[in-house]
């Protein structure tokens, strides 16, 4: 199944609806190209299965190949702990996404604001709306979902992708095949 | 400004000598209240109106700032559009997308406060008819001295009988229809004054719930502030089906109370079941604590398809908009009994009862709308009595041969799975019980919210709720539970009780859990949540939804939480205040801690006692599932009190939240009333509305927003123990803010003093004064009373 309708049927969002990532290039290309990513991980993060690991050790990969700081939200953190991952910053999603919007707010103290959010592993509605907030207050910052579930508020979102290609995708974004923003995008 | 001053009348005649004879002090008073004897000075708004608090808003608001995350990208409200708002684009009318937001909020917030208002205003007609006008109110006997504390907070009025409630209702009517219009195309432009006139109507849905509750305790005889109110059954599995059985759904309560009433009358009572879903069947059992609760509104389909129900009666709210024709589906007579959900039915009202009962009982019609509650009372027992013998003997039920035919249909698409608010795995569960294992469509029942959208979406008409409900039949049986009935009020001496501890801090706090608990494990959930909380020694108070979910949950021993914990506001305790309109009795409870251990006036006094409450009092209210406009209400009542609200992640579709700013510290400076300065008190509470992620999430927050400035160090000791110990369970290290809630060392928890201290080290931590704090500017402030 490949769609680029939102998951949830009824989750319509309106005219400005998320490109969709067709290649994992493109997200490497995207997050070589920021100056101030972050990584957004929720808690289901923690329970989803793909192929023989969870979803994440594919998200922590991508934060240590491409040294992303990672917000933790719900309480994935203690599975982020367990995995050696110990510098995550906690906050709830919405205060994420609070602070996101703020362009005085950098994740890493000093640094500037956040011009690019990765998000993956939150309850889908609460993704949809977090993404809408950031649609709309934080024009500052572009947005990847990494769900394998089409978020339409997001700027770049897979479609509805199958466990295969997602896994597949995840694999190919988490690899150290450098972060120059090569691909054609 | 007093807004009825001018359709009140006052006359008094001192001595009249008139043909018919002599009259002596004579006094007579249409649409007022009579306040002579309460000797308690009038503070400065009484009857606000919607501009009158705007000051105390703007205060909260610039500390909890609204983050808004926009359900829709367009504005339909009106023919300019549809408007795209997306980013920083204007509607045709000039509208940003923060404020469509915000009024968005109010709209939600004015239907939840008109519903409850308007279910109060029936309450009250209700009850002056059967106990007259001058029926007493009476939450509590001698163990109530403030009766009304919203109602003396927000009106200045201090009610003694029903029709003193008359008044305050027409109060409420006109704000909230003042309310309404502020929505209209061109009538406000910013985001924050949307957000004050939300919490006006978050302030007014309470003075609307507390009188609803009220008339309904004064005139019904239940429980009054009654810590040991009595057990009542809940559960599907309760049900005596070899009993003609009668379902009641919805809110409003004098139908229900008719049919025990003519069941006590006819000496039926033992011989009927009477059961409910929503807040009615809260309510009758606290009216009758033989009437059973089946469960919140997600028991509805469930319960209706079963076929147990031999009549079905539907009051106001929370009824499922479909539930007559699904009735109709299984053969059950259907009687709606309020004009403001029609649902269709011919009027009946005026016919005679025999006429009605042989028209469902024979089928010519299968449902009626009578809306004359005795009546309809009287047609429910009858006709549920009539057609039980033969509806026994047909069944609904679904074999699990059934179940696998039906199931083997599944293409496999997803669409179920697709239109689940919950993305609950159907397939997966569709394809085992296909191949003949019901277990995974079992294990989703428990998850399952009811909603039926799966139907909706399947390509291949599989009923696929019903499919689900009947893979469970065992666990259904066995869904037998108790609910302590809901006790109303807090009784003064519990307060003098605990206004001290709470205060201090050396209760760590007031957790309120209300609401619906709709989403997959809500319920569950919502009972490990409130057991984590009493065993902590906070005080757990609840209502409504919330409080049935709490029932309906077991410890190893086979105990629920009622059984476990007693039901007095005491710390430990879970307390039961009744139906959703007795929410009230929450907001009461922390307006009374002001006026009885603290002395504060009450009297049209609002900024002062929510100034007190938020900085003192360590309240947090719960609402855990997806939820109606009246959730949205009740959630607002609180943030005007400057009591923080946590939602589930559904929550974030109220679309913004209320979100301090920790890292700001000038945002928690407040005024030390003791030595005239401006002290950085730390973010307590650190949010007024937060979505939390997961269970586990939501107990971190609670126990951190439970802390407030005035916290003593013992108490504050307290406050962080709990918050570290439930962040370390879940997050597996120490919450790096803990310096900005450490005023001096003797906060820090005596088992964490040396980690703390380390981490304390190693930042640029100073001790810092405790303050007497307060928002309010100094001409807004009052004389300091000595506190008891």
């Amino acid at each position: 199944m490949t769609s680029a309708d939102p998951w949830q049927t009824g989750e319509v969002a309106g005219p400005k609806k998320a490109a969709v990532i067709t290649k994992p290039a493109m997200v490497q290309a995207f997050i070589g190209r920021a100056r101030h990513p972050v990584l957004l991980i929720g808690h289901r993060a923690a329970t989803i299965d793909i192929g023989a690991k969870k979803l994440v050790d594919y998200l922590l990969d991508l934060a240590r190949v491409h040294q992303i700081p990672v917000i933790a939200t719900g309480h994935v953190n203690k599975a982020l702990r367990e995995r050696g991952y110990t510098c995550a910053v906690i906050l709830p999603a919405v205060e994420a996404g609070q602070r996101i919007a703020d362009p005085s707010w950098g994740v890493t103290e000093g640094k500037g604001s956040c011009d690019l959010a990765i998000i993956a592993g939150l309850p889908y509605p609460m993704a949809w709306t977090l993404l809408s907030g950031l649609k709309h207050a934080a024009p500052h910052t572009k947005t990847i979902s990494l769900d394998n579930t089409y978020q339409p508020n997001a700027t770049w979102s897979f479609a509805n992708i199958s466990l295969k290609d997602w896994q597949e995708s995840l694999e190919a974004i988490s690899a150290d095949a450098g972060t120059g923003g090569s691909a054609d995008v | 400004m007093p807004l009825l001053t001018e359709k009140k009348i006052a006359l008094t005649i001192k001595e009249l000598d008139a043909g018919f004879g002599r009259i002596r002090d004579l006094s007579v008073s249409i649409g007022k209240l009579s306040t002579r004897d309460w000797a308690e000075p009038e503070g400065p708004t009484p009857y606000p109106s919607l501009a009158t608090l705007r000051a105390w808003d703007r205060k909260l608001l610039s500390k909890y700032q609204p983050f808004y995350m926009p359900f829709c990208d367009l504005c339909c409200l009106c023919t300019y559009g549809k408007c795209d708002l997306t980013g920083t684009k204007k509607g045709a009318c000039g509208i940003s997308m923060p404020a469509q937001q915000a009024r968005t909020v109010l709209l939600a917030a004015c239907i939840g406060a008109a519903t409850h208002t308007s279910h109060a205003r029936e309450l009250v007609t209700y009850a002056v008819r059967r106990s007259g006008r001058d029926c007493e109110i009476n939450p509590g006997g001698n163990a109530i001295g403030v009766e009304a504390p919203v109602i003396r907070l927000v009106c200045g009025e201090k009610p003694k009988i029903l029709a003193d409630l008359e008044t305050v209702l027409d109060y409420c009517e006109s704000q909230i229809t003042s309310l309404l219009a502020v929505t209209h195309t061109g009538q406000e432009g910013d985001p924050l004054d949307f957000e004050s006139k939300v919490l006006h109507a978050g302030m007014i849905d309470q003075v609307g719930m507390e009188v609803a509750d009220l008339a309904q305790i004064s005139a019904l005889g239940y429980p009054k502030a009654d810590p040991d109110a009595p057990l009542a059954a809940i559960g599907m599995g309760t049900v005596e089906t070899s009993k003609p059985v009668i379902l009641v759904i919805g809110h409003n309560v004098p139908p229900s109370v008719a049919i025990i009433d003519y069941l006590a009358r006819e000496s039926l009572s033992d011989q009927v079941e009477v059961t409910g879903i929503c807040c009615t069947s809260i309510d009758a059992s606290r009216y009758s604590p033989r009437a059973k609760i089946i469960g919140p509104m997600s028991w509805q389909l469930r319960y209706i398809r079963s076929g147990i129900p031999d009549v079905i009666v539907v009051d106001e709210q929370c009824v499922r908009t479909d539930a007559f024709s699904e009735a109709a589906t299984v053969g059950t007579p259907f009687i709606a009994t309020s004009d403001k959900n029609c649902m269709g039915l011919p009027d009946r009202t005026n016919d005679p009862a025999d006429a009605i009962v042989a028209d469902l009982t024979t089928g010519r019609q299968k449902g009626v709308l009578i809306l004359d509650p005795e009546k309809a009372g009287e047609v429910a027992v009858r006709v549920a009595c009539t057609v039980m013998p033969a509806r026994r003997k047909a069944s609904t039920a679904i074999s699990p041969e059934t179940i696998r035919e039906l199931a083997s249909d599944c293409t496999q698409c997803r669409l179920c799975q697709r239109a689940c608010p919950n993305d609950l795995a159907i397939p997966q569960g569709m394809k085992a019980a296909g191949d003949g294992d019901l277990s995974l469509l079992s294990a989703l029942y428990e998850a399952c919210v009811g909603c039926a959208r799966c139907e909706q979406a399947c390509t291949q008409k599989i009923p696929v709720h019903s499919l689900i409900v009947a893979a469970a039949a065992e666990k259904i049986k066995n869904e037998k539970f108790v609910i302590r009935t809901g006790r109303g009020a807090i009784q003064d001496i519990e307060i003098r009780n605990v206004g001290g501890p709470i205060v201090l801090g050396e209760i760590p706090g007031v957790v309120g859990f209300v609401g619906c608990s709709n989403f997959a494990n809500g319920g569950k959930e919502v009972a490990e949540m409130s057991v984590e909380f009493a065993k902590r020694r906070y005080i757990v108070c609840t209502s409504g939804c919330a409080a049935m979910s709490i029932g309906m949950y077991r410890d190893e021993e086979g105990r629920t939480p009622y059984e476990q914990f007693p039901g007095s506001f005491t710390a430990g305790g879970i307390v039961n205040v009744g139906s959703c309109v007795a929410n009230a009795h929450i907001a009461g409870a922390t307006i009374k801690i002001a006026s009885i251990f603290a002395r504060r006036n009450l009297r049209g006094n609002y900024a002062e006692i929510a100034d007190y409450v938020h900085n003192r009092v360590g309240a947090v209210g719960v609402a855990w599932g997806a939820m109606s406009q009246k959730a949205a209400a009740i959630a607002s009542g609180f943030w005007r009190l400057g009591i923080p609200v946590v939602v589930g992640p559904h929550g974030t579709k109220y679309r913004r939240m209320l979100l301090g700013r920790a890292d700001h510290d000038a945002d928690w400076y407040v005024h030390d009333q003791r030595t005239g300065e401006d002290v950085y008190a730390g973010p307590a509470p650190e949010h007024l509305f937060v979505a939390a992620e997961t269970k586990e999430e939501a107990m971190v927050l609670v126990a951190k927003l439970c802390m407030r400035p005035n916290d003593t160090t013992r108490g504050r000791a307290m406050k962080l123990t709990h918050y570290i110990d439930l962040y370390q369970r879940h997050n597996g290290s120490i919450p790096d803010d803990i310096p900005r809630y450490i005023r001096s060392t003797a906060d820090i928890p005596v088992t964490l003093k040396g980690e703390i201290s380390r981490i304390l080290s190693q930042s640029d931590w100073k001790e810092r004064p405790i303050p007497d704090p307060t928002l309010l500017g100094e001409h807004e402030r009052p004389a300091v009373p000595e506190e008891r």
